[in-house]
């Protein structure tokens, strides 16, 4: 199949669905509809032609045999039965969402007054100005066709509020289960909006619980309001044969702070984009990450930061451990407006390649329209410290054992930057199982993912 | 203990070790001494099993076994500990983390079950006192940002820990002002009993005032030119190597 087949494929999808498609959303998601279409129509599936998709052929994974649930499935057993979390004794608001859709499930906690925390769908309907002043308002549909795409599909996802001046303690935990008899495609949509400042903390775990193939488009917005504090960590842990595009656009008001932790620790294909625009003064974001990739998992890697107003900070840090015949991308950049003086922002990847046939591409761009900056950037790739490796043998540590912790240790240096405490504990737990060969297989419905 | 017989290593087909033979006792403590170059650390390096470096003739001989054939941790687990003259730094791995794995791997090993956390403290507390290590460092990654004393503490604290019997100490005294070379000295003296043996390996005589050796050997060129009583130290400190040197090479 060509990437032009692929694309019309995609095409007759919604044309053939689009009176369904749009039937439990508002006004406001259905009206994007025909722009997106067009946008999508002109930009096609990225090829590898496309600067930004120079090392991440999607292609390989995009194309199969897929279904497409323009409505959610209904299963005979309680999601939050067959779903066990991994990671124990972490006190969160939980959300569950099946294959795109919210799921309804009894709510443990009540949230602060004035926040909302629902279905996409259903906020559409229930809050359209609300809805209306953020929805796609950040992503760049004109530009980035997977965005197009998605905007095309959307019908449900996440809505977070948060009104102004409010605190949630807890971390909202979100998390994405991919569930099916048939291989399937998916279209995920959130919204964030924490307004003037609050603070806020999320948890997006990315789950599959059966050995089917799933291609997930999932684009979040993120809008943080003055002075406003948002935390978010993801886990993406899904079976080698399913894929995902995780594109997330974030804009942020004066002296607000982003921060992110992406744990990219297994699948098919995990395409992660961040967007960033800094676009009030003295804002400050952190854009961190670590990967896992073995067996022919690819990683991919694209940040965007956009300095577009005086005094802002943004702080980059990717590593990566390659095993296997793995690839990995990162391709980071850096726009600094003119106007956009005082501008502090850094950037490093790091990788070690734990075998010869693993692969890696660095491409970090910086692009200064003003020079009174402070910028710098660096990618290193190497293998495991020798000397290191040495220095714990020869203290009676095993060679395996030994690797593995030199291994943690190279992520820890991005774990550390989590400054949830309980959340850090918890995900470091997940590293460390990670790296030992442990969260290969599904635990939650015993199938193993190869 | 040990027995190192006709020993010849090489490094990228250089020849550094040219014939070694050492025979090591339980309760004994040797000191090998010689200029820089002669082969000191590349004898510690093979005892404790760099792989980098080639045996290409004679034997080693720990408590029976042949050395060579034991991989670096199965040597440490079977009571081998070399001091680092460079110990590493491996940002990241708490010294909690690397002492409490490596105790347990010995532990498990010779088949015994992991040490309990109230023990593991104990033990801890009871060795940094042997070498004046402070509670902050143990809190910290392994040697990340530690002094060269600081660092040079931490491995006789691991030595402590770990109760080997068989200690190659690779140039530990290097680097280290007089108070810390005296608690580390008074360290290694503490950790001495008549069932473990020590090998001290020095450039200078200064440390061997402290650590009293009952051998001591002098290694030029990749072989031990001559072998002595602690008297030999005090002979070297005061004229030299150069002598040695000249008699060696009119041999």
């Amino acid at each position: 199949m060509t990437h032009i087949e692929l694309q019309e494929e995609l095409s007759n999808l919604y044309v053939s669905n689009a009176g369904r498609l749009a039937e439990g959303t508002g006004k406001v998601i259905n009206a994007l509809r025909p722009k997106a279409f067009e946008d999508f129509k002109r930009l096609g599936i990225p090829t590898r032609k496309d600067e930004n998709y120079k090392y991440t052929d999607l292609m390989n994974y995009l194309q199969g045999d897929y279904s497409y649930e323009i409505a959610p499935s209904k299963f005979s057993v309680k999601l939050e039965d067959l779903f066990r979390c991994d990671i124990p004794n972490l006190n969160t608001h939980l959300i569950l969402v099946l294959n795109g859709f919210y799921y309804e499930h009894e709510t443990v906690e009540p949230l602060p007054k004035g926040v909302i925390v629902s279905s996409l769908a259903e906020a559409s309907i229930k809050y359209p100005e609300l809805v209306n002043r953020h929805y796609a308002q950040y992503a760049n549909t004109a530009d980035d066709s997977l965005a197009a795409l998605n905007t095309l599909f959307a019908q449900d996802g996440i809505f977070i509020y948060v009104p102004k001046n409010v605190t949630i303690d807890k971390p909202i935990q979100i998390v994405n289960l991919g569930f099916s008899m048939k291989n399937l495609r998916i279209t995920r949509r959130n919204l964030i909006v924490v307004e003037a400042g609050s603070k806020a903390s999320m948890l997006v775990c990315d789950h599959t619980l059966c050995d089917k193939s799933f291609i997930t488009n999932s684009l979040t917005e993120i809008y943080v309001g003055e002075s406003a504090c948002f935390e978010m960590v993801r886990m993406q842990n899904e079976n080698s044969r399913s894929s995902q595009i995780a594109n997330i656009s974030v804009y942020q008001e004066a002296e607000s702070t982003f921060t992110s932790n992406t744990l990219a620790l297994h699948g098919g294909l995990i395409r992660n984009n961040i967007f960033a625009k800094l676009a009030g003064e003295r804002a400050l974001n952190n854009t961190y990450g670590i990967f896992y990739a073995d067996d022919h998992q690819h990683i991919g890697i694209f940040t965007y930061i956009h300095h577009a107003k005086p005094h802002c900070r943004s702080d980059q840090l990717f590593k990566g451990i390659l095993d296997g015949e793995a690839t990995g991308a990162f391709n980071g950049k850096i726009l600094v407006d003119k106007y956009a003086v005082k501008t502090l922002a850094y950037q490093r990847n790091s990788n070690i390649m734990l075998s010869n046939k693993a692969k890696m591409n660095s491409k970090p761009q910086l692009e200064i329209y003003n020079d009174d900056v402070k910028c710098s950037h660096g990618a290193t790739d190497g293998q495991l410290d020798a000397e290191g490796l040495f220095y714990l043998r020869s203290r009676g540590i095993g060679y395996k054992e030994a690797r593995q912790l030199m291994m943690y240790a190279f992520a820890n240096e991005v774990m550390n930057k989590i400054t949830l405490e309980p959340l850090r504990e918890r995900m470091n737990e997940m590293i460390d199982k990670r790296l030992r060969g442990q969260l290969a297989h599904c635990e939650n419905c015993n199938i193993h993912h190869s | 203990m040990l027995i190192i017989k006709n020993l010849h290593v090489s490094i990228n087909g250089k020849e550094i070790l040219k014939g070694i033979d050492l025979k090591v006792n339980a309760g004994e403590i040797h000191a090998i001494m010689g200029p820089n170059g002669s082969g000191k650390s590349t004898l510690a390096s093979i005892l404790a099993g760099r792989e980098e470096f080639e045996v290409t003739e004679g034997s080693v001989e720990y408590m029976g076994e042949d050395l060579l054939e034991l991989s670096p941790e199965d040597r440490a687990r079977k009571g081998i500990f070399l001091g680092f003259q460079y110990p590493v730094e491996i940002p990241g791995v708490s010294m909690v983390n690397f002492m409490k794995t490596a105790l347990n791997e010995k532990r498990k090993y010779h088949g015994l079950e992991p040490i309990s956390a109230s023990d593991f403290l104990k033990l801890m507390r009871e060795k940094k006192e042997i070498v004046d290590f402070a509670s902050s460092l143990t809190n910290r990654s392994v040697n990340e940002g530690f002094s060269g004393g600081e660092k040079k503490k931490n491995e006789i604290f691991q030595m402590a820990m770990l109760e080997p019997q068989l200690s190659i100490l690779d140039e530990t005294d290097s680097g280290l002002d007089i108070d810390a070379l005296r608690i580390v000295a008074h360290g290694v003296n503490q950790l001495r009993s008549k069932e473990n043996a020590t090998i001290v390996i020095t450039h200078y005589q200064r440390l061997l005032q402290y650590i009293v050796p009952d051998f001591v050997h002098v290694l030029y060129k990749g072989k031990i030119v001559r072998s002595s009583g602690k008297e030999l130290a005090l002979e070297l400190e005061e004229k030299g190597y150069d002598w040695l040197k000249e008699e060696a090479e009119s041999n």
